[in-house]
């Protein structure tokens, strides 16, 4: 069957999500709203520590004193903080030690997904730590990983065990006051993964983690750490799927990546939160502050897919403090209908012969406004910096917009910076030169788009590759083959 | 008192002097509310991120120079570009100088607003384009807008093409110890009119000056407007320029913005595309040294299809000079078939030198071809010895690649002549006798 664009852009309208059902888990839900006494109660909850309680609180002062942030090129009903749940969590909570004693439903919800825990452990080797609505119910292969002394499990527990290790880096990469939501995510966050690899550890499996937001009106804020020790080696997933909602969801991430010297971190995000509806009716708010530091001669690589929520408010970003350390940023952001997305990267280059490379795609079909917003900053002390920035854009039909703020401040003279972006739609004579080769117009768009973000799918991990190309096609279905 | 009051405060003297009926003077008075409101931009807003106007306020300007004064033209004739015969229209301290200055009335109008202003032949431009480009919304244009009352208009009828290029200039004498100067210029050609305009602002002593200028420009359908600014000034003379430009069918209007001394220049330049076929070119060269900044903020809005932009800005930065670029195009839905080209090189001297870029785009349509560059980074070494190994000195070697960098900018420059002086003032900058002209 041919498409002609007209068709497509219908058939992407009409595209709804299919991902969207509801697991019915008995909750155990906070009052909606916010003040000292829920952040102390969810610190109680959690059985947390003195230290833990006093963070959260200075964290929830520091909220109180910030305004939400309005120069993101998104428009949208601001959340009313005071009237979410900042606390659920599954009602059994027993530790798993195998798939069998975990709650049938919970697996059925994985199933529809397509990511079977059992299925992914053995074929994949993938260690999967299940964040089903705040608290992880599942953490598995953690026994392999315990022989090399690596230290994957949920950060309340690691709260817990490890202490001593969330003290010293906890909020060290994302103070509590870097900005309102990770102020608002440092005093409520409900859990989250803790990752931490010893000195010159390779870990030998992709560590993945899934979260969701199950409960309705229920906020989620993770707290993800991940310390990479000198000359160790992880390759970290997160990926997101949401059920179908009504009312808008709010999501406030934080993640924090810490790469010692020599270390790297590879960290992979599939994110497809619920969009809203093709009228534009809610979905997901996913305002999430990611942030990286690198030491000497470490690297810290983030990539994303971004097809789902409402709005996207995101800037994975690398601290290049060592020297010879080296960040990147590979994206791929796709917004139809009504979606909104603001999302890039922050490099700050701080060391010497440091590097940076941004490859940023974006797709905009529907009605929707996709914004790439960068920064590239080069301190005067970071000699011999250099990076390279591509921003592409592609336009689907003249009802989308799209949109680069890409910030360049160079205070180095030997610094090399280099940035491009351009825009533009599937070219008709690319069309034609398919078509006149016997591909027809589907499959030509598909090739197109495909060959568009092929250098940012390409930097996915197998596993993960897969499963982003299903997102695309979700999202944009009909043109992805 | 702070600028701001000063300013606000003194409006009701500046009405004195005016005719309080003249349908203009609506628009200073909402022009000056505007001020009051907002006052000088901070770095707190977008726009401002990187400029500060701190420093300025507090200096005690004077708004109202007190002293006419005559210089002789002798004495400021390297200012000029004397090479060439052209029409004149010369202020000195703000006020009109006629004994420097050539006009005319011969097929078009080369003149001042203040007759503009006052004259009844001129009142119907006046309505039609007086204030129609500049933005209302902007503080310092609506500062501008309230003490409007002298600067250069000039008028080009349909078909029309003055005989010589204009040059406009702006001379501080330095009898205040600090003067604050806010031209205002129009310029309107007609359907298939043509002109070339020189303008320039030069300080003569090293006294603080801040000139505030606006400068609103309409194209008719096929006219072409070419317009040169030269900012060569004293490292004691700030300036904010803001340049309106609106363009209808096929018309064409370039601007070439030479920043090459000052102490902090604002360049805010408009391009409004309100029809099919427009070209707009935007390039600018700047070479700054000492503590100097330049910031270069150009916004190029394509409103109707099949229009083309194009932008080219070069800067060197050397010492502890500090550059920014912010360059917005944005596309609207039904401007498709749009070009739009933006490049923004930049190389960095010295580790004190600072540049900061931001190439912006906002686009609604989708059949475009929009695309932005942006580099930073310094002379080639490996294109530095070859050139040395040819027996060039260092210096004459390093300046022969910079002529190259900015090259591209100055050819386009249609008056021979200038491009000719940009060239010494450029090499002179970098303290060199090319054997060789660009």
């Amino acid at each position: 069957m041919a498409y002609t664009e007209e068709e497509l852009k219908k058939e992407l309208e009409t595209k709804e999500y299919e991902y969207g059902f509801y697991t019915d888990i008995e909750s155990d839900t906070f009052p909606k709203g916010l003040n000292e006494d829920i952040v102390i109660a969810i610190s109680k909850k959690k059985e947390e520590p003195d230290w833990m309680t006093k963070w959260r609180l200075e964290a929830f002062r520091a909220w109180k004193e910030m305004e939400e942030p309005e120069w993101a090129n998104v428009k949208y009903q601001k959340p009313d903080f005071q009237n979410i749940s900042y606390y659920s969590a599954p009602n059994k909570k027993p530790k798993y030690d195998s798939l069998d004693e975990v709650d049938p439903e919970l697996l059925d919800t994985f199933k529809k997904l397509g990511i079977s825990v059992d299925e992914q452990k053995k074929l994949a080797g993938v260690a999967v730590d299940i964040v089903m609505d705040s608290v992880s119910v599942a953490t598995t292969f953690k026994k392999t990983l315990a022989e090399k002394g690596i230290i994957f499990c949920s950060i309340s527990e690691a709260i817990k065990e490890h202490p001593e290790l969330v003290k010293k880096y906890l909020g060290t990469v994302v103070p509590q006051r870097d900005n309102f939501y990770a102020a608002l995510n440092s005093a409520v966050f409900s859990d989250g993964s803790f990752c931490y690899i010893p000195k010159g550890v390779r870990c030998p499996m992709e560590l993945s983690t899934y979260f969701r937001i199950n409960q309705a009106g229920t906020g989620q804020f993770e707290r993800t750490l991940v310390i990479a020790e000198e000359g160790s080696y992880v390759s970290y997933l997160e990926g997101c799927t949401a059920p179908m909602r009504d009312e808008n969801q709010l999501h406030a991430a934080v993640v924090e990546l810490i790469a010692l010297d020599n270390a790297e971190i590879k960290y992979s995000t599939v994110q497809n939160w619920f969009p809203g509806n093709k009228e534009g009716k809610g979905g997901v708010y996913n305002f999430v502050t990611k942030r990286g530091l690198c030491e000497k001669h470490a690297k810290i690589s983030w990539t994303q897919v971004e097809t789902g929520s409402a709005v996207t408010w995101k800037y994975p970003s690398c601290i290049l403090k060592g020297d010879y350390s080296i960040g990147e940023f590979y994206s791929i952001a796709v917004t139809n209908n009504f979606q909104q997305a603001d999302t890039g990267t922050k490099m700050v280059h701080l060391g010497k012969n440091t590097k940076s490379t941004i490859i940023s795609k974006g797709i905009s079909a529907g009605q929707s406004q996709n914004s790439y917003r960068g920064l590239v900053q080069v301190n005067s002390r970071a000699e011999n910096a250099r990076n390279f920035s591509q921003c592409d854009s592609l336009l689907m039909g003249n009802r989308c917009g799209a949109h680069t703020f890409p910030y360049i401040e160079v205070k180095n003279k030997s610094a090399q910076i280099e940035h491009e972006a351009t825009t533009s739609k599937i070219g008709e004579d690319q069309i034609f030169y398919c078509n006149q080769r016997g591909i027809d117009t589907e499959k030509a768009i598909a090739l197109i788009v495909n060959g568009f973000s092929k250098e940012v799918l390409n930097k996915l991990p197998m596993e993960f590759a897969v499963e982003a190309q299903k997102l695309l096609e979700i999202s944009l279905e009909g043109s992805v083959g | 008192m702070d600028l701001k009051e000063k300013l606000v405060s003194s409006f009701m003297a500046f009405e004195d002097g005016l005719d309080l009926d003249h349908p203009v003077h609506e628009e200073r008075s909402s022009a000056i509310k505007n001020f009051e409101t907002k006052g000088f931009p901070t770095k707190k807003d977008e726009a401002w991120k990187y400029t500060s106007l701190r420093g300025l306020e507090k200096i005690d300007f004077s708004i109202f120079p007190k002293h006419e004064t005559t210089l002789e033209y002798k004495d400021v004739k390297k200012y000029f570009l004397h090479e060439i015969d052209t029409y004149k229209i010369v202020f000195v301290d703000g006020v009109y100088s006629s004994y420097l200055s050539e006009t005319t009335h011969d097929g078009v109008d080369v003149c001042l607003m203040s007759s503009a202003f006052s004259k009844p032949m001129f009142k119907q431009v006046i309505e039609v384009y007086f204030n129609k480009a500049a933005s209302k919304d902007e503080s310092l244009t609506s500062l501008n807008t309230a003490f409007s009352k002298e600067g250069a208009y000039i008028y080009i009828p349909k078909n029309k093409m003055p005989k010589k290029p204009i040059q406009i200039l702006h001379l501080a004498t330095g009898k205040e110890p600090a003067l604050m100067l806010q031209p205002r210029n129009l310029i309107v050609a007609e359907d298939n009119a043509e002109v070339q305009i020189i303008e320039r602002h030069q300080s003569l002593t090293g006294n603080e000056v801040f000139t505030n200028s606006v400068t609103e420009i309409f194209a008719g359908k096929d006219a072409i407007v070419d317009y040169y600014k030269v900012q060569n000034d004293e490292p004691t003379a700030s300036l904010v320029d803001n340049t309106y430009i609106s363009q209808k069918d096929s018309s064409v209007v370039r601007v070439h913005t030479f920043s090459l001394g000052g102490k902090l220049i604002r360049n805010n330049l408009n391009f409004y595309q309100n029809g099919e076929r427009i070209d707009s070119t935007l390039k600018g060269i700047t070479i700054l040294g000492d503590k100097q900044h330049v910031d270069h903020h150009t916004l190029v809005h394509h409103a109707q299809p099949n229009c083309e932009s194009h932008q080219d800005y070069k800067g060197i930065f050397g010492d502890s000079s500090t550059g920014v670029f912010n360059g917005k195009i944005i596309v609207d839905k039904i401007a498709q078939k749009t070009d739009a080209f933006q490049q923004n090189n930049n190389i960095l001297l010295s580790d004190k030198s600072t540049i900061n870029s931001k190439p912006q785009l906002e686009i609604f349509a989708d059949d475009v071809k929009c695309s932005h560059g942006c580099t930073i980074g310094q002379l080639d070494d490996e294109a530095l010895f070859y050139l040395r190994s040819r027996g060039i000195p260092k210096k004459e070697a390093k300046a022969l690649l910079m002529y190259a960098f900015a090259n591209n900018v100055l050819e386009s420059v249609r008056i021979p002549e200038l491009k000719l002086r940009i060239n010494k003032i450029i090499a002179d900058k970098l303290g060199v006798r090319m054997g060789f002209d660009l």
